[in-house]
């Protein structure tokens, strides 16, 4: 991640490094990290995606959740390196700059947040199960989301938006419009 | 023609918020996501023992970690008199140790480098020595005379206890139980939790030696408050300190105090000349900073044989850890705990608290609470229902017996609150309807029959939200009102800042609603901003349910002193007197002519190119607010379980919340509080609780042991609403951030405990694991006292 400006500092000399290669958000990035460097860190950090939360630190909360080859992981306590080669898709993924995603949309009509720190985890975690199941129950729901702590909304909301997404989705594809 | 207010986004609007148009797209700002030029990073190392005094302490090695820029102890804290701190209590804090550590996580050093995983590698590399001395982890435990002193640092302090308290009529009370024909009593204790919202604390501190300025930005839900005790504490001048608090991962109560990290990373950025980042991890947020509850509730109900309660008696027992640092009103010991039983008519009361150092960590903080409120009433619904069952009576019966009537407002309290407001039994009866309350006693007998066991549990209270008066009210020392500024530009779009601060609650969308409904500029042209000292006006801050009953009535207030500028430039444009203006939502029009009016758009852009000689040019104003009384929400929570007596385990068949919180300026706004603090309700009676083995050390330090309710366990919640504006408050409105929170454990506890209590239980203290119900339910005994220590 070092730039034409970057200072090069002496802590680091020696610590040795690893290049790796990921897709990020669509886009294709080299990075030389240091082995231990969790991916969480790389992205907010390295990457300036601080739409990516840490929570816990211990896997429990799923702030940091992002999308690592389309299933949804927990970045916290996986390490950059582990990503080499893989896609990973963080909430700044999400949405164009003129257009939101169902998911997006449906946390804001149906009030699925508050503070918006669990936001872009649950999201993201909302937007894989529609893609493998368009059509969820409030039960499937709840229990795909059973990784990703709220300590705002009493989930019920959430809930709902997941449901407007997915009745949203289906009515682009032209199903049950 | 007047505009249609819910059209501009007006009071009664189901608005959706602003502020998610940032959140949505991850574009929210938290204390993590600033970054600032050359900015160090903070890690604290902290003690893994509970009592302990320090031998030594060894940094050597800590200094010699390439990248590592300081390394700081209380050594280095005493230097400059920075080793210990105020609390809003009126005791003292340990910044950084020096002498021992009294509880496990206490702060023992910090070190400031590169970047935080060369900083975590140096704090592995500093070797302290400890000696450790017998842990105290509960006030049984700490009144026994023979017990070390925790606090052997305090001048006079020859024991453990922190203070005896009391309030109410001695006398009048015990004549109640003289003439009382049965008494009933309870014991409960209510165990430790913490407020976990996700974001952990933190704060970058930026002290700039060219120009003296010190910035902070900082996870604080009361920015003025913070900036008044660096003041104090850093004996910094108030005008070059600023304090930015930007978005937050929710409060809770939890980011009231003023934390030793922020102290250190305030200090260490004064030494390095760099901005200082330091980020909590969850385990240090969990273990060392703000906790909520922990007191132990006892007493007595004197009443007559017709149900008719006569007279109230109570002794708390609180356990506040290693230093006294309740954030709550200064007169109050044990916050508005005196508040218990305010919705019922009880003639006579008498409460006693004692409170005892641990070791463990300090806090007592208002979590989701108005100072030890939740605790206050949990207690009052658990007597009730004891009580009701007691003396064989029905329990929405008892109830409809003891609630305060509609005619009977304003009604003193026999602790003298003044509760002003209220349709308790419509509410009540709202419930039992929602509920079929009617039909539940032939549904438990036919679960029976099935092996299950079916159980009903009202909690009905009116709590005080919404601190000051500041006759009444004062944290350290500074009254409790608060604030709001309002600008209107000269093409009719304004922007509003007030002293409060936002954790979710939604404020930049429903402040924008109430001047929309007070000058029918549309919301969506007002923009809200908060958080920041060098631009809002001065508030108190956001907790305690606060929000709305002051800083939303200053809302109005600034509203209507611009209405009232906007009237006389109406009276200009329209060349008659200002007597003859008449004023419909958005516009002022002369009376009698309605045809002939401006809009206060118009009046904005008069304001900055056409005023009446002698006018000061300008559309803006504050108002502070200072509450002639608290206000009174009521609500009446009522849930159905069913028990497995196999297991222990239950499940809530039906939830129903009846919330009267007054006028509501954004119903979906309202209903996600409440939804919200139900679930933290749920969590408390069925999960959530921080417990110490009996060497102090923290259970529940991460959330592995510290469990919280995910979408899967969360029951849904089925609510309604009365409507009963406050009458003091200028849009009707009452708090209600919290009352769930506060309201709805009893009525989980008390459905469980109908399920169960034929069996001859009469308590089982929270949290209501499946072991517990089990074991009450099989050896038909009560499950109380200490929360249980897990061994595994």
């Amino acid at each position: 991640m070092t730039s034409l400006y970057d200072e090069v500092q002496t802590p680091t000399d020696g610590v040795p490094t690893r290049r790796v290669t990921m897709t990020v958000n669509g886009e294709k990035r080299t990075v030389d990290v240091e082995p231990r460097l969790l991916l969480a860190h790389l992205l907010r950090q390295g990457m300036q995606l601080t739409g990516t939360h840490v929570g816990c630190d211990t896997t429990s909360c799923g702030a940091c959740t992002v999308l690592f080859d389309g299933r949804p992981v927990k970045s916290c306590t996986m390490l950059a390196v582990q990503a080499d080669g893989h896609d990973v898709e963080t909430v700044e993924g999400m949405s164009s700059a003129s257009e939101l995603h169902p998911v997006q949309e449906g946390f804001k009509q149906e009030h699925g947040l508050q503070c918006g720190y669990c936001t872009p985890g649950m999201m993201l975690t909302s937007k894989a199960l529609l893609e493998r199941n368009p059509d969820p129950s409030e039960d499937d729901i709840r229990w795909a989301l059973s990784g990703n702590l709220c300590r705002c909304t009493g989930y019920q909301n959430i809930v709902k938006s997941v449901l407007w997404a997915a009745e949203k989705m289906r009515a682009e594809r032209g199903e049950d419009a | 023609m007047a505009l249609d207010e819910l059209k501009i986004g007006g009071m009664g609007a189901s608005r959706r918020r602003v502020e998610d148009n940032r959140f949505i797209r991850g574009k929210g700002k938290y204390v993590d996501d600033v970054v600032l030029p050359a900015m160090l990073h903070m890690e604290i190392l902290r003690s893994p023992v509970a009592h302990a005094r320090i031998k030594s302490i060894d940094t050597s090695a800590a200094w010699e970690v390439p990248g590592v820029r300081l390394v700081l102890t209380g050594e280095t804290m005493a230097a400059r008199n920075l080793a210990w701190m105020p609390t809003l209590s009126y005791d003292t804090q340990a910044v950084i140790a020096t002498d021992k550590v009294r509880f496990q996580g206490q702060e023992v050093a910090a070190v400031v480098a590169d970047d935080p995983y060369i900083a975590k590698d140096a704090c592995s590399k500093i070797v302290v020595e400890y000696e450790q001395l017998p842990a105290i982890v509960n006030p049984d435990q700490a009144k026994d005379s023979s017990a070390p002193l925790i606090r052997d640092d305090k001048v006079n302090q020859d024991s453990n206890k922190i203070f005896d308290w009391e309030i109410g009529d001695k006398e009048a009370t015990e004549k109640a139980f003289a003439d009382a024909d049965v008494v009933s009593s309870l014991e409960l204790h209510y165990p430790r939790s913490h407020p976990s919202p996700l974001e952990p604390c933190g704060s970058i501190a930026d002290f700039d030696r060219a120009t003296g300025k010190l910035t902070v930005y900082m996870t604080t839900q009361a920015p003025h408050i913070i900036r008044a005790a660096v003041a104090m504490v850093a004996e910094l001048p108030e005008h070059q300190i600023r304090i930015i608090s930007p978005d937050l991962g929710g409060g809770f109560g939890n980011k009231v105090p003023v934390y030793p990290g922020y102290v250190i990373s305030i200090l260490a950025s004064i030494l390095t000349e760099r901005p200082v980042k330091w980020i909590e991890d969850k385990s240090g947020n969990l273990i060392s900073t703000g906790f909520g509850r922990d007191v132990y509730l006892k007493g007595e109900m004197a009443l007559r044989k017709d149900g008719k309660i006569l007279g109230m008696r109570m002794h708390t027992t609180s356990d506040h850890g290693a230093f006294f640092a309740d954030a709550q009103p200064t007169k109050f010991k044990i916050g508005l705990m005196h508040s218990t039983f305010a919705c019922y008519d009880v003639p006579a009361a008498y409460l006693t608290s004692d409170g005892y150092y641990t070791n463990k960590a300090p806090g007592g903080v208002a979590y989701r609470c108005s100072f030890r409120v939740t605790e206050a009433m949990f207690f009052q619904e658990r007597m009730i229902h004891a009580a009701a069952n007691d003396l064989g009576m029905d329990q929405a019966e008892f109830r409809r017996v003891n609630l305060v009537k509609d005619d009977m407002f304003p009604y003193r309290t026999a602790f003298g609150f003044l509760t002003d407001s209220g349709q308790y039994a419509k509410c009540l009866d709202l419930g039992l309807e929602a509920i079929g309350y009617s039909s539940f006693k032939a549904e438990q007998e036919e679960a029976r029959k099935r092996g299950k066991l079916l159980g009903i549990g009202i909690s009905t209270m009116t709590e005080p939200l919404g601190a000051g008066n500041s006759r009444e009210y004062d944290i350290i020392g500074i009254k409790m009102f608060d604030s709001a500024e309002l600008r209107v530009h000269m093409t009719g779009k304004a922007i509003l800042r007030t002293g409060a601060k936002t954790q979710g609650q939604g404020h930049e969308t429903t402040w924008a609603q109430i001047v929309a409904h007070e000058l029918g500029i549309p919301a969506d042209d007002i923009v809200v901003e908060e958080g920041d000292t060098d631009t809002a006006p001065f508030g108190m801050g956001t907790y305690a349910s606060r929000s709305t009953p002051v800083a939303g009535a200053a809302v109005a207030m600034v509203a209507r002193k611009i209405r009232a500028k906007a009237r006389k430039i109406a009276a200009h444009l329209l060349e008659v007197s200002e007597e003859d203006i008449e004023w419909e939502l958005g516009r002022f029009y002369v009376r009698g002519n309605e045809e002939r009016g401006v809009t206060i758009q118009d009046c904005a852009l008069a304001a900055y190119s056409n005023v009446p000689d002698g006018m000061e040019p300008g559309l803006e104003n504050n108002a502070y607010y200072d509450p002639p009384n608290l206000t009174w929400p009521f609500a009446a929570y009522i849930c159905k379980v069913e028990v497995d007596p196999e297991t222990g385990v239950w499940d809530v068949l039906k939830f129903v919340a009846v919330d009267d919180c007054g006028v509501r300026i954004n119903p979906m706004v309202v209903e996600g509080q409440i939804m919200g603090g139900l679930t933290e309700a749920y969590a408390m009676a069925n999960m959530q609780y921080i417990t110490f083995d009996e060497e102090g050390n923290c259970i529940g330090a991460n959330y592995i042991d510290y469990l919280l309710p995910t979408a899967w366990e969360t029951p849904g919640f089925e609510l309604h609403e009365v409507v009963t504006p406050c009458p003091h408050h200028p849009i009707g409105a009452k708090g209600i951030g919290e009352c769930a929170t506060v309201g709805g454990p009893a009525a989980f506890v008390n459905a469980v405990m109908s399920a169960i209590e034929h069996t001859g239980v009469r308590n089982v203290d929270m949290p209501l694991m499946p072991n517990r119900v089990y074991d009450a339910v099989r050896n038909g005994q009560d499950v109380s006292g200490m929360p249980p220590v897990r061994v595994d």
